[in-house]
């Protein structure tokens, strides 16, 4: 009993370092990635160099992370504790200080359904590597993620600002357009794969189309592939999609939030990239699949045989789905700092005429072939 | 009767009106800017192919802007051949000043040829707006604006004021 608590906290908290780190990391990649693809240089001013003559070998030490910048997340996270926590006079506090932690809550728990490797056995112990194992894990994921907009939602209408409740209202009604055609695509993987486990969705991943194509949920859903994506996005909340917040003009449902407070919706923006980028990966990349690679070593199609013990393969199984989440992370970066924001109008008929149809199309397609052809 | 001019934008065809393929088009040139400035900072990083520079930033402590050769930048006043100021104090720059930021007190000038000079010449350069009238207007050829100092900043507005002194051994830091 003991010993399988000691397991679930060394995972929970080697997941949840991972996806605050990475979230935390976001702000550089942010910063660092736009300036490269905007031709600049990026920020790299928040320097940590010690005085101290003896400290030179820790200077020497520090100064890659200091010309690379590292230190502005650490300066950001700085500014944000110290800075002044202001609640509008007429806002409801109780609601204003809860909405930034249900958004924040809700984006984290979810990332305990993540598989992010299969099965590892240390010293007879048997290790699923994953946080939570639910049978129903899509479900759970889904559910946690849209009670998020509940965050916002009150965020827009406890802060008593007109705008506010506007950014709300422009949010609930983006996030509710979205989550229907996301939930449609999903579904389209469910019918194929047959399971409602995300770690069963994985494993079953790895099975070949004639013996050589992995069969990944993006090779046999590419439509529903680039439709999670359009409405995974729009999820996040960032540009294109981000006329909930629209910082620079027409200001979201948190204008009345500073320090901290704002720092958690910031925040939440990140996890929820981070969050999509896992959902990706493990519903239409394979997870932690790495093509050929079985439990004994990898076994190439033309016949080939590399014998791995389990630990290496579990390593390399963790190491592909990091990978593929940083693949993820950086593509939805690039198309952040590439697409200019959707109107509102557009966004919603983007949504609903658009994504919503051609998810059901997409879902009847698959069905019908599932039934006919693969039955 | 009012002007109008009417713009036609050229139609989107089919490929631009599905939006999918400008998309990756978009992503496709930015993403070229990315991996060919990581490289570059890669490279540079290791002393390699310092040539091509990896972004147009320039760090601006470190590394500064070369003005062009025109460029108004802080005043300066001229002198005589013995080193005294050249400016008259026939107050021309200080009446068409737009920013209203010279402030000159005359005195008389010990050489009978000469009328007047300035017993003081102040320029506030919080106010100045950098026109280059005052150096246009000078009848004496007595204040130029080419010392090529962009550095006007300070810590308080009464820092930011030049004195005669300051203004004819112009240095760095104001």
């Amino acid at each position: 009993m003991m010993t399988t608590f000691v397991i679930q906290a060394i995972l929970s908290l080697v997941m949840f370092g991972f996806v605050f780190n990475l979230a935390a990391l976001h702000t550089w990649i942010e910063r660092k990635q736009s300036a490269l693809m905007q031709d600049r240089v990026g920020a790299n001013r928040a320097w940590i160099t010690l005085p101290w003559k003896w400290a030179a070998p820790i200077n020497w030490l520090l100064r890659p992370f200091n010309v690379l910048g590292l230190f502005h997340p650490i300066a950001d996270a700085i500014k944000m504790f110290t800075k002044e926590d202001f609640i509008p006079p007429k806002a409801d506090r109780l609601l204003h200080t809860l909405a930034p932690c249900l958004s924040l809550f809700f984006s984290l728990i979810v990332f305990a359904a993540i598989p992010f490797g299969d099965t590892i056995e240390i010293g007879g112990h048997v290790i699923r590597l994953q946080v939570a194992n639910l049978n129903a894990a899509l479900l759970y994921v889904f559910g946690a993620a849209s009670l998020g907009v509940y965050g916002i939602a009150l965020a827009g209408f406890s802060s008593h600002n007109n705008y506010a409740t506007l950014g709300g209202l422009r949010a609930v009604s983006q996030m509710l357009s979205y989550e229907i055609a996301m939930g449609l695509t999903v579904i389209g993987i469910v019918l194929i794969y047959g399971s409602l486990d995300l770690q069963e969705l994985v494993r079953r991943q790895g099975a070949y189309l004639w013996g050589w194509i992995p069969m990944w949920g993006a090779i046999l859903q590419p439509v529903g592939f680039l439709l999670f994506l359009a409405a995974g996005i729009a999820e996040t909340k960032r540009i294109p999609y981000d006329a909930p917040e629209g910082e620079s003009e027409i200001i979201g449902y948190f204008v009345e939030y500073s320090g901290m407070k704002f720092g958690m919706f910031f925040f939440t923006d990140y996890l929820e990239t981070i969050l999509i980028a896992c959902l990706a990966t493990t519903l239409f990349l394979g997870g932690w699949q790495v093509p050929y690679l079985a439990s004994s070593g990898f076994l190439f199609p033309w016949g080939s045989h590399i014998a791995l013990s389990a630990f290496s393969v579990s390593l390399f199984q963790i190491a592909s789905f990091v990978l593929k989440v940083l693949f993820f992370c950086w593509l939805f970066m690039t198309i952040r700092w590439t697409l200019p924001r959707f109107r509102y109008d557009q966004l919603l008929k983007l949504g609903w005429q658009y994504l919503f149809p051609i998810a059901l199309v997409n879902l009847l397609v698959t069905a019908a072939i599932f039934l006919w052809w693969v039955r | 009767m009012i002007k109008t001019k009417v713009v036609s934008e050229p139609p989107l065809n089919f490929w631009e009106r599905i939006y999918l393929p400008e998309v990756f088009r978009g992503l496709w040139i930015t993403s070229k800017h990315f991996f060919r400035n990581f490289f570059l900072h890669l490279a540079h990083a290791f002393g390699l192919l310092r040539h091509l520079k990896a972004g147009v930033t320039i760090e601006y402590p470190e590394q500064t802007y070369i003005l062009p050769k025109r460029s108004r930048t802080r005043h300066r006043l001229t002198h005589r051949p013995d080193g005294s100021p050249r400016c008259v104090a026939c107050m021309m720059c200080e009446t068409v000043c737009p920013a209203r930021c010279i402030a000159i007190v005359a005195e008389e000038h010990p050489d009978p040829n000469i009328e007047k000079k300035p017993k003081s010449f102040d320029i506030d350069l919080g106010k100045c707006v950098f026109c280059g009238f005052c150096v246009e207007a000078c009848p004496e050829d007595a204040i130029r604006m080419d010392t090529k100092i962009v550095n006007t900043a300070a810590y308080s507005r009464p820092a930011m004021k030049l004195d005669l002194n300051e203004l004819l051994n112009p240095t760095s830091s104001s």
